[in-house]
């Protein structure tokens, strides 16, 4: 197992020097640098850039050096804590992203339990009344499910929840608690409004994941012991849930390493929806105003963390299933 | 094996099961895929949008630019056939009228019961150049002396949501196959070196395929398109789109031909193509490819409708395709906020041709893979 689990997370090395290399070049990517766009916002206020200012921003940045000393600069500050700086915040980075970055990944994980929450007990029951009326009207929700952008499923119930219910489903918190300090009120009113995101967000990888969950379980009721078991006469709820269940829900843990980027992208779209704090609006937003450290400092961190999440859900698989560990 | 797929052709079991032995894989296959009739007429379905893509100039009623000022934000009229003077065998509609209400300076439109305009077929109206070369007038439907026709309604400019949306279907459904067809390169070239050759290139192809695999791809789809310059021209930004899609879309498609290049590889025929003397590339030319193109192609159906999503999803953020171009997703745009939505709803009409698009993909992406899986 430690075996396994050193060579697992040394695995992950080379992907997140990938990600930081691919993050840096979509900062890099936009014309001219950013202390360009920077000067030309002071001169839109009136304002005028003295020369030294733009002379020391440009050597605390390094931008006269060579493209790779830049990367090294980079990643060498991301290591410290120092994300650089937003020029529309005029804020460092990393005061800007912390919290929105927990909430991303709340709603992402949210979004994981509650896709399975639905998930397990449909896929068993689509197994065991196999090619049953209810077992197609869930097979062609769970398409829909697939085929339905995120966005319009959050534009929909938005609509719906206006429309009918006259409720403006916005935002994660009250506004009493909108920008009070982190309580057990505070959780408890979050959890009231994540559900929805969660929901939203989790539908895409529901579909996905009762399909595999009912041909596991499809695959081990065909199996002789569950036939053995049936002839001695264990109950059927006894004989289901004893042994197929458990063995069919393994595969779930290792779904958990392409549904995770699925639930991130996913969060991400449905909070420009629904405009929630997290990072999607502000990664919109520095986007849109090419304030590229901020976007590529949240592109960075959203990808390590999504591989972090990935290679954390391979080490519990493998604790619960010894065959991948001896591999 | 099961003998199914005939039960519905007259003939003797005999010359039955003839039939049977002799036909042809694609053959088979195609009796197999008649019988999942969800997927045929999901196919049909995609058919006829793209022929509508194709000829969008003649079968929308409209240019997708023809303003009507008057009739900002104007709601879908009803196709009807029972008007008070009785049953017409010609579908119309009525007259819209209305405008900016002076108190509450919002757009109120009703039906004009007394002004019935009938919908004709093969009408003459605006002049067009089908496909951009054809110089022609007629159109597939529309009004006798060229007057509105908003099935779908109007947008914020006042112009037709169904022409725009004819329209719009060339850019959306054309960019999930010209994506597709890229990462199947990428994706059929890496995935084929990495298979075939195996050792370290295989090793190093794999952990990119993991690399990007695991990497949520919105946000990077994000970060690349904003990059794209505001000063391209529309065709640019369209490829620069999609090569954007495929830069992270190969992965997918390079672990499947890898995983089915080795159990190939491994068979008695690549042996003999070697012996041979055949060189490599020609082996996997000639001798793999082949034997799961039929595999490739479920593959690649499977995976059109992401990226059409993931364009409707960029430009309706407003960070892929951009006004002038036309595409659903940037028809979407308008779609901001819930306040729009509630007082438009029918400006959601493109979001629906979205779903309709990417569930006749995978009921036909489905009914192929289970026709051209032997052991199914």
């Amino acid at each position: 197992m430690i075996r396994y689990l050193l060579k697992r997370i040394l695995y992950m090395i080379p992907v997140l020097i990938a990600v930081s290399i691919l993050s840096f070049v979509i900062i890099q990517l936009p014309p001219g640098d950013f202390l360009t766009s920077k000067i030309a916002q002071l001169e839109m206020l009136g304002e005028k850039a003295s020369e030294s200012e733009i002379a020391s921003l440009r050597a605390q940045y390094g931008l006269e050096r060579p493209l790779y000393e830049r990367y090294f600069l980079w990643i060498t500050g991301m290591l410290k804590g120092d994300l650089g700086k937003s020029f529309i915040y005029n804020r460092p980075v990393s005061t800007l992203i912390g919290e929105r970055l927990a909430l991303t990944m709340m709603i992402s994980t949210c979004s994981i339990i509650l896709s399975w929450a639905i998930a397990i007990p449909v896929g068993i029951f689509s197994a065991i009344r196999q090619y049953s009326f209810l077992d197609y009207v869930f097979t062609f929700v769970g398409f829909i499910g697939i085929s339905i952008p995120t966005f319009f499923l959050a534009l929909l119930l938005m609509f719906g929840a206006y429309q009918f219910f006259d409720l403006t489903v916005v935002g994660l918190f009250s506004p009493e608690y909108a920008i009070a300090p982190w309580s057990f009120g505070k959780f408890l009113d979050l959890m009231k409004h994540i559900w929805l995101p969660a929901f939203i967000v989790g539908v895409a990888g529901t579909a996905g994941t009762i399909r595999v969950m009912r041909g596991c379980l499809l695959d081990e009721l065909g199996k002789q012991y569950v036939i053995a078991a049936r002839a001695r006469g264990v109950s059927e709820w006894k004989l289901l849930l004893k042994y197929p269940v458990r063995i069919a829900i393994n595969p779930m843990l290792s779904t958990i390493g392409w549904i995770l980027p699925v639930m991130v992208s996913g969060s991400v779209i449905v909070s420009v929806v629904l405009n929630l704090p997290t990072t999607g609006p502000l990664l919109l937003e520095a986007l849109e105003m090419q304030d590229m450290y901020l976007a590529g400092s949240f592109i960075m961190i959203l990808s390590g963390l999504t591989v972090i999440g990935t290679v954390i859900s391979d080490l519990i698989l493998a604790w619960s299933d010894p065959r991948i560990r001896y591999e | 094996m099961k003998f199914i797929p005939f039960t519905g052709i007259k003939k003797t079991p005999a010359e039955e099961s003839d039939k049977f032995l002799v036909a042809s894989q694609w053959r088979l296959m195609w009796w197999k895929f008649k019988k999942h009739r969800l997927a045929v007429l999901s196919g049909v379905l995609l058919i006829l949008l793209y022929l509508g893509a194709i000829f969008c100039e003649f079968v929308s009623p409209f240019s997708p630019f023809q303003r009507d000022a008057t009739l900002i934000n104007a709601p879908p009229q009803k196709v009807r056939f029972i008007s008070n003077e009785g049953i017409h065998l010609r579908p119309f509609v009525y007259g819209v009228s209305g405008g900016l209400q002076d108190e509450t300076w919002t757009r109120v439109y009703e039906e004009d019961r007394s002004r019935r305009i009938p919908i004709h077929f093969f009408v003459r109206g605006s002049s067009y150049k089908l496909c951009g070369l054809i110089p022609w007038d007629r159109h597939l439907f529309g009004t006798a002396d060229g007057g509105i026709l908003f099935l779908l309604g109007a947008d914020h400019l006042g112009r037709d949501l169904l022409s725009r949306i004819i329209y719009g279907s060339r850019v959306s459904l054309s960019i999930g196959l010209v994506g597709v067809f890229l990462s199947m390169v990428i994706g059929c070239v890496m995935g084929g070196i990495s298979g075939y050759f195996g050792g370290t290139v295989d090793n190093i192809i794999q952990r990119s395929i993991e690399t990007l695999m695991s990497l949520p791809t919105l946000p990077l789809w994000m970060g690349l398109s904003a990059a794209v310059p505001t000063t391209w021209s529309p065709i640019k930004v369209y490829f620069g789109m999609v090569v954007i899609l495929s830069i992270l879309g190969w992965a997918g498609l390079a672990r499947v031909v890898r995983g089915k290049i080795i159990s190939l590889r491994e068979e008695d025929f690549a042996m003999a193509a070697r012996l041979a003397g055949a060189h490599e590339g020609r082996i996997i030319r000639k001798h793999l490819l082949p034997s799961f193109f039929s595999y490739l192609i479920v593959m690649l159906t499977l995976s059109v409708p992401g990226m059409i999503l993931a364009e409707t999803t960029l430009s309706y953020l407003g960070l892929g395709l951009r006004p002038p171009v036309i595409s659903w997703g940037v028809m979407l745009q308008q779609a901001q906020n819930v306040q729009t939505v509630a007082t438009y709803p029918w400006i959601m009409a493109p979001a629906l041709f979205v779903v309709v698009v990417v569930l006749a993909f995978n009921f036909v992406g489905d009914g192929m893979r289970d026709a051209a899986d032997p052991y199914h």
